[in-house]
Parts: structure tokens; sequence; C-alpha cells
């Protein structure tokens, strides 16, 4: 299934050159990440068991409902494997259930605690231009559905972006989280930042 | 600069909803089994379509105060449906503040000629459909994700296989057309033409497409995924099922794993029975859901 899934936009010399990227497959947006990740050149497996997991070099943790990924992730033994790839330096990035599953209530492999739904039901989602620390060129354009925010945080992790009160996007060393969707709107700035990440980390060792 | 509700809002919901099983519940106490074995969202309902079948009489929206109890139940969204052209009851989920109304043939409409200006609202609509042109036409009325209808309460795949097929089947000719082509594929469709060309150049609607109207078991949410839906509604076929909680948590896996065979067949096992069902093709017209809305 793992073979199967795998899908390389590039031709397969250019394989050693390009990062093989795991996108959590168990419920959500998935495509819309691998999508953008297939733009950028990357060779993209949807992770659904953890054999998925096999030769990862940058993992996506996607948009969906948190709940169904939690007990995805539990039905799977998914937990472990996740938690060894970023303890072995695999540069995460997760959005909106994504950062929920990297907190300290779930994966617990950021030292922050989530709030679910923290702007309200769908009737008070919106979308909006983000100003967001460390990231190039000018705001970001984020959809926030039913968005998290970051309620408490360590000293470890960096808030990088707030809307109205609310801390919207963090950084702890490789991992970054945002409540939005930046995959749903063509920006691609936050997926390249994780293939670079992948690519330095490639490049260290 | 903060915008609400503008249709990439409400499609994107619709979005993180994929790959997801959304559970019909009539209790909070369902409502949280649905939750626990892994729904991505419930549809707050008084009755389920089978007993609506079996009742008979007018279907309307539920109570809002089995809306209201559900809603506090879970922390997943809550769905629930208002009857076709019934802009009031869509007012009234939307005061209630649920996350996405289904205009629903399930329920007896209200208008004959008219379905819901669904862009008038904030809150997202999803709307069923048995082929391409009605698709296009609900999401023109601002439809921010489309399902089959199949043949709600039967507990028997067959329409909903034919109103997948024939939407796909659709879209796949409508793409090997030439844009000289398209007005006439519009005007044939009965559906707008700037839809039309969009959906000619991308493949694919410009919002989400589920499957609902007959799934009862692991294997069914499969095969519809497999013919292209990207979720699924199951409404009578888990709380109609002789084991609910195993068999909800058995048609989340299906879902997720129907590339998987074998995890299909193991999901599916030891469920006990499934609801009881009616062959769609043994149902006088009058009795068909999938034929209201036009």
């Amino acid at each position: 299934m793992a073979a199967a899934d795998r899908q390389p936009s590039t031709p397969a010399g250019e394989q050693g050159r390009t990062a093989l990227v795991g996108v959590l497959a168990l419920q959500g947006d998935f495509e819309a990440h691998a999508r953008v990740l297939g733009r950028l050149g990357a060779r993209v497996v949807a992770v659904r068991v953890p054999a998925d997991l096999d030769g990862v070099q940058a993992l996506v943790l996607p948009g969906g409902e948190s709940t169904t990924m939690t007990l995805g992730v539990e039905r799977e033994g998914l937990a472990e494997p996740l938690r060894a790839l970023a303890r072995d330096g695999v540069p995460l990035l997760g959005s909106c259930a994504g950062l929920i599953m990297l907190d300290s209530e779930h994966l617990g492999l950021m030292d922050m605690r989530a709030d679910r739904n923290a702007f309200g039901r769908q009737i008070r989602s919106f979308e909006a231009d983000i100003e967001m620390d460390e990231l190039p060129g000018g705001p970001i354009r984020g959809i926030f559905i039913r968005a998290p925010q970051i309620a408490e945080h360590g000293p470890e992790v960096r808030i990088l972006a707030t809307v109205e009160g609310h801390a919207v996007a963090a950084r702890q060393g490789d991992m970054l989280v945002v409540s939005f969707h930046s995959e749903l709107t063509g920006d691609d700035r936050l997926h390249v930042w994780l293939l670079q990440r992948a690519a330095e980390r490639r490049a260290r060792r | 600069m903060r915008d609400e509700a503008t249709f990439s809002v409400k499609a994107g919901l619709a979005e993180m909803l994929k790959g997801g099983v959304i559970m019909d519940v009539v209790t909070p106490d369902q409502a949280m089994v649905a939750e626990a074995a892994g729904a991505a969202a419930v549809m707050a309902l008084e009755r389920v379509p089978a007993d609506i079948r079996r009742d008979g009489g007018v279907a309307r929206m539920s109570d809002p105060e089995i809306i209201a109890a559900i809603t506090e139940a879970v922390t997943i969204p809550v769905m629930a449906k208002a009857r076709i052209g019934h802009f009031m009851e869509a007012r009234v989920l939307e005061a209630l503040e649920v996350d996405y109304i289904d205009e629903s043939e399930v329920l007896t409409p209200a208008d004959e000629a008219n379905h819901i200006d669904k862009w008038a609202f904030k809150v997202p609509f999803v709307c069923g459909a048995t082929n391409l042109g009605e698709a296009v036409r609900r999401i023109g009325e601002g439809a921010a994700m489309i399902r089959s209808k199949g043949e709600a309460g039967t507990g028997d795949i067959v329409e909903a296989v034919r109103h997948m097929r024939e939407i796909t089947g659709a879209i796949r000719r409508l793409a090997g057309l030439s844009s000289d082509e398209l007005p006439t594929a519009a005007k044939e469709l009965q559906a707008p033409l700037e839809l039309v060309r969009s959906i000619a150049r991308d493949g694919r609607l410009p919002v989400v497409l589920f499957c609902a109207g007959g799934i009862a078991t692991p294997a069914d949410a499969a095969l519809m995924m497999a013919l292209g839906a990207e979720g699924v509604f199951v409404g009578s076929g888990i709380f109609k099922s002789e084991d609910p909680p195993a068999r909800a948590r058995a048609i989340v896996e299906a879902t997720t794993h129907w590339q998987d065979a074998e995890r299909v067949a193991q999901a599916s096992r030891a469920l006990g029975g499934a609801m009881a069902s009616l062959e769609s093709s043994k149902l006088e017209h009058e009795q068909l859901l999938a034929q209201r809305g036009w």
C-alpha cells in the first residue's frame, strides 16, 4: 500500500535530490497539502500506517477533525513512530488540526497547549492576511476554519503570529504550526520552509 | 482585514471533512457515540431517514432543543437539515449556529419551484444531487459542498452508485469537450456556463463531493470512495444496525483505508446485523426521496 501511494512528481533519477514528504492521510485536507508539495517538486507519500513513514524526510499534519485524527493515530499505532520521527529531527508542519495533534495533550511533541475552536463555531470562521515573523515575502493569507489557538506555551516555543490576541502560529526547532490554512489559498511559503529545513537536515547528515 | 463567510471559508470546512464520515444522530448520546467512533461531523436530526419513511407525514427541520443538546454534547462540527426552499428553517438553523445546513430532500420540500438562495447566508450549505446539472445548479445557488442523494433510509446503495457515476462520468465527458462545445453542454446541463467552464478545466467540481443515501456497510463506504466520493454521509446505516459503535468505527476505518481491501475486510468482521433494508427498485415513485428537488 505504501508503494502504491507513492507518487513521484519527478523522474526517478531525481529522487536523490528531492525530499520525500509524508502527509498524514487519516482524514482531512491532506490532498491540498500534497498538491502544494507536488507543485514544489517534492515526492509525497500519504501516511496511513507506520510503514508509510519509511524514509520520510519531512512530514505534514494537515487540517481536519483532530478527534477523528487522534482516534486514527491510536487505531493505527502511529503515535510512537511519529514521535520517533520528530526526535530524529525530521521537520514537521502542522496546520489547524495538525497544530492540535502536536500539542502536549495529543502527541506531546511541542511544549504548548492548544484550545480548539478558539474563535467559535463555523459562522465565525474567516480569512485574513497574517503578519508572520520569520516568514519572508509579506503577510500570508490564512483561512481560519473553526480554528484553534495556542493557549499556553513553554520557553522553547516561539509565537510567530497573533490574531485578535490569539496566538495562531508558532515554531519550536524544526516544528512549525499554524491555526490556519494557507494550503487552500495557493501560498506555498510554509511548504517551502518545510522543504528547506529538510534539505538543510540532509546536508548536515 | 478579516473576511467572514467568504466562499473559501464556507467550502473550506468541507475540505476539512474530507476522508471522513458524517453520521446521522437523534440524541446527544448517539452524537457522543459517533464522535468516539471517529465521525468527522454529525447530522442532528429528530428522526433518521428510515423512520421518516416508516412514519410518513411531513418531515420538517428538527426541534431546536434537540439540535442545541447535540451541539452541546460534542466538539466536532454539527450539521442540520432544512426543507428544500424553506429559507426560514435555514435562518433558524443559522441562528442556532449549526456548522453546516443540509438543504435536504429527506425532508418534505417547502417550495416546489425554488431552492434556498444560499449566497444570502453566513453558514455554509450542502445539497444533494442526482447528476452533474443538479450539482452545478446547487453550487450556482451558493452550495459549498455537494453530496449524492442516493435513496436515504433504504440501506440500498444502488441509487448512490448511480448518482455518483452520473456526476463523475459527466465531469469526465465535460473535460473532453473543446471550449466552443461548452455553451451547449451548459445548456443541456441547465447549469451556469462559467461553472461548467471551470469544471471542464479542472476536471472536478469546485466544491467537495461526498456520497449519501444507502450506505449500510464498510464495503459500501469503500465502494463510494473508489467511485470518487471524497467522504461519506451515513444516515440510518449506523444507529439502525445491531451494534452502532462497532459499525460506526468500522465505516470510519473503511473510509480511510478504502484502497486496502484487507483492511476493509478486517473492519467488516463481527459487526452484527446491518439495518433493516428496502430495495429501492421496489419503492413506489412517490416514496422516492431522490426525485425531490430539481
